[in-house]
């Protein structure tokens, strides 16, 4: 498999959101404005990559019945690590998604990919993967907390662009559900052709 | 490719890869404590600074614990040239539609509110939300209102407050918490009143 | 991989036979119309008009051009769909607000799921519910219309309307129900309630103008209800679960304690009960088949909404408690009727 396949993969045919349905708990409760999804999206991303190369450099390494819990520990390590510089330098930010940043631990993403991927290959690779599978989580993260925003509170990045009242079932979790199954429908309709 | 699953490997590798851990988590705290205290204080400076008049003491280090209704609050008294010109109360209820809510209000040194500022809330987006002053003036209605004359309840409660369309609730428990740190303000207050 | 097969029974089949239903429903809805009409006048003829006019037409645009299917519009029940989301709301709804009703209702709730006969939930309450969650100010303001049919509100000031668009509100119209929930929520008992607000019995059964429009009148209702039996059109059975069930459920309440509940009567005549009872939770699609099935989806209903009223954050819960039901149907739809079996000896 080429490098950029390798990238390019979780970002369209292998979307962790779009296509392989998974990590839907942050999404569904995140996406609530675009600035909020996005944000989300960059913190796993950046656990995803790291997780992703420590894992795939030290899988070699790990006796295989303790394979789970090993890749656990490290991912937590990562995900306390935003954590902690999220609570320095963006305490704003932290505020908000809160509960949700310890939750990337037991994202069914990041240890799907350090158990599918990087236990199998090498640290550049898996590095990548990590890399395209946390922008394609980032990506439908970011739409879908642009269109939830958009019809929910009638502003795009925190600027108000739609006067007066806006759908706010769009903004809490009915909402998430709805918007989430037709972008569903949309990306995998677009990507069909 | 993988080690032999045998105690002594499992037990090695999963102990290495902890103390990697920790080590790494060490450093990043000790990285990251002063920023993120600093941040909680600023915060709370924050809050303090739009709710009280004018000040040159530092209220965040002066403050001092109160108990009313059974609940204890922090209080921050503002002075300037060490005469009081206002005390801070940061209370919290759980009576909102989502929750809790945390709310630091300032007193003026007669009892006088002179404003408030919510630290966290989890009140529905577009309805309860409108307790934050950036979201809607209903909170702004309380500036300049002195408890003691005017009656912290909704008017459909009998008391002289606008409650917020569609959200009676949050309303009331707005009400309820400032409610709250008027009598932890009295209290204070005595508490001032005897020391000097 | 890509296709999901959900398809709950029954099916309708024969399009003739829709139609007949489907215009008996349309009939039966009519006194409830013309009394809501005669009471807040032309704005509630604007609602209804909007919403019958915005499902036909949305239905017709995603059969013709998203689906690219002969239209199926001509089996009248996009316009049994818009009449019954007109009852369900306030006459004050603004028609943007209305339109919004109709893409959740024959959009996401119908067309999503294929049309008529395939829909999990029913799309006028779908509608409705979205509406309530979006626009709880509008949608729980009930204002008080001057109505050309009736001199005597002439005089009525429009400054309730003006209401809508404020973040602070004094006054707001509310409905008997919503006047109980607050006013037992402060301590107050339903003596005083009472006295300080005339909750006449026989404006209920007859007409009053707080609440949504099919709401203004109990025997407009009742007299829908007859006709759909006439015709045989629904069966009785769970309508009469539902009214069964909540007047058990609020009858223990009120033996235990008067002064904290209302009676039962009261429980039946207010809010959309009746109407969600007749014409909302004998939706073919959404509801069971089997008798069996349709009693314990009748009583679910009575209870849950009683529930609602009693418990929950919403003054009245009859819309959530149908659409909580239809989402059993599908289960309740596997209780078969207990094949006759005996043991016949040929000899």
């Amino acid at each position: 498999m080429s490098r950029l396949k390798t990238l390019v993969n979780g970002i369209i045919k292998g979307n962790p959101t779009f296509v392989l349905v998974l990590g839907m708990c942050p999404t569904l409760g995140t996406s609530t404005s675009a600035i909020n999804g996005m944000s989300m999206g960059l913190a796993t991303t950046f656990v995803l990559m790291l997780s992703n190369l420590v894992i795939s450099l030290v899988a070699g390494l790990v006796p295989s019945k303790v394979r789970i819990p090993a890749f656990v520990v490290v991912i937590a390590v990562f995900v306390t690590v935003v954590q902690l510089v999220m609570q320095a330098y963006v305490p704003a930010l932290y505020q908000t998604l809160g509960l949700f940043i310890p939750l990337i631990v037991v994202n069914c993403i990041v240890l799907g990919r350090a158990e599918a991927f990087a236990s199998k290959n090498n640290p550049f690779d898996s590095f990548l993967d990590g890399l395209g599978s946390g922008l394609g989580f980032t990506l439908s993260l970011t739409v879908l907390g642009t269109v939830r925003e958009l019809l929910g509170s009638g502003s795009l990045f925190g600027i108000k662009i739609i006067p007066g009242d806006a759908i706010l079932v769009f903004i809490l979790a009915p909402g998430a559900f709805i918007a989430l199954g037709y972008l569903m429908v949309l990306f995998n309709k677009l990507k069909k052709a | 490719m993988a080690r032999e699953s045998n105690f002594k490997n499992m037990f090695l590798c999963l102990l290495i890869i902890c103390f990697g851990g920790s080590a790494l988590l060490g450093g990043v705290y000790l990285i990251t404590y002063e920023p993120i205290v600093a941040a909680q204080a600023a915060r709370v400076n924050q809050a303090l600074g739009g709710v009280l008049p004018q000040f040159d003491n530092m209220p965040a280090e002066e403050a001092y614990q109160v108990e009313a209704d059974g609940k204890k609050m922090t209080v921050y008294p503002g002075t300037l040239n060490g005469e009081l010109t206002g005390v801070a109360v940061e209370a919290t209820t759980t009576k909102g539609f989502g929750g809790q809510i945390k709310v630091m209000v300032g007193f003026l040194p007669d009892g006088t509110i002179n404003n408030t500022a919510i630290i966290s809330h989890t009140e529905t987006p577009g309805l309860g939300d409108k307790i934050d002053p950036r979201k809607s003036n209903f909170s702004l209605q309380f500036n300049q209102k002195n408890p003691e004359s005017f009656r912290l309840a909704v008017k459909k409660d009998g008391g002289q407050v606008d409650a917020i369309t569609a959200a009676t609730i949050s309303s009331r428990a707005f009400c309820d918490v400032l409610e709250l740190a008027y009598k932890a303000f009295r209290q204070s207050i005595q508490k001032e009143g005897g020391d000097q | 991989m890509d296709k999901l097969l959900v398809s709950p029974a029954p099916h309708l089949h024969s399009k003739e036979n829709t139609r007949r239903i489907m215009r008996d429903v349309i009939i039966a809805l009519m006194p409830s119309v013309l009394v809501s009409v005669y009471f807040a006048g032309l704005s509630a003829l604007l609602v209804i008009v909007v919403s019958v006019a915005g499902c036909v037409l949305l239905e017709h645009l995603i059969v013709r051009y998203l689906m690219k299917k002969k239209t199926t519009v001509h089996d009248l029940s996009a316009v049994v769909t818009g009449l019954i989301l007109a009852v369900n709301l306030p006459v004050s709804s603004p028609w943007w607000m209305v339109l919004i009703g109709c893409v959740a209702a024959i959009g996401i709730a119908k067309m999503t799921f294929g049309g008529l006969g395939h829909n999990l939930f029913n799309p006028a309450l779908v509608g409705r519910v979205f509406l309530l969650i979006s626009f709880p100010v509008q949608m729980t303001n009930w204002s008080l219309n001057n109505s050309i049919f009736r001199p005597d509100t002439w005089e009525l000031p429009k400054g309730l309307l003006g209401a809508q668009g404020q973040l602070l509100d004094a006054t707001s119209g509310a409905t008997p129900l919503g006047i109980i929930k607050e006013g037992l929520a402060n301590g107050l008992t339903m003596e005083t309630l009472s006295q300080q607000h005339d909750f006449s019995y026989w404006q209920m059964l007859f007409g009053h103008i707080d609440g949504s429009l099919g709401e203004a009148s109990a025997l407009a209702v009742l007299l829908g209800f007859a006709y759909l039996l006439l015709r045989k059109v629904i069966k009785p059975l769970i309508p009469v679960a539902i009214l069964v069930t909540v007047a058990v459920f609020s009858g223990i309440l009120w033996l235990l304690d008067p002064t904290m509940n209302a009676d039962p009567l009261f429980h039946l005549l207010t809010g959309g009960l009746l109407l969600g009872a007749v014409f909302m939770a004998t939706d073919y699609t959404t509801s069971p088949m089997s008798p069996l099935g349709m009693l314990i989806y009748g009583m679910g209903i009575g209870v849950m909404t009683m529930i609602i009223r009693v418990w929950g954050s919403y003054p009245e819960g009859v819309s959530f408690a149908i659409l909580f039901m239809n989402a059993l149907t599908p289960l309740l739809n596997k209780i078969k009727p207990i094949p006759y079996r005996k043991e016949v000896s040929l000899g």
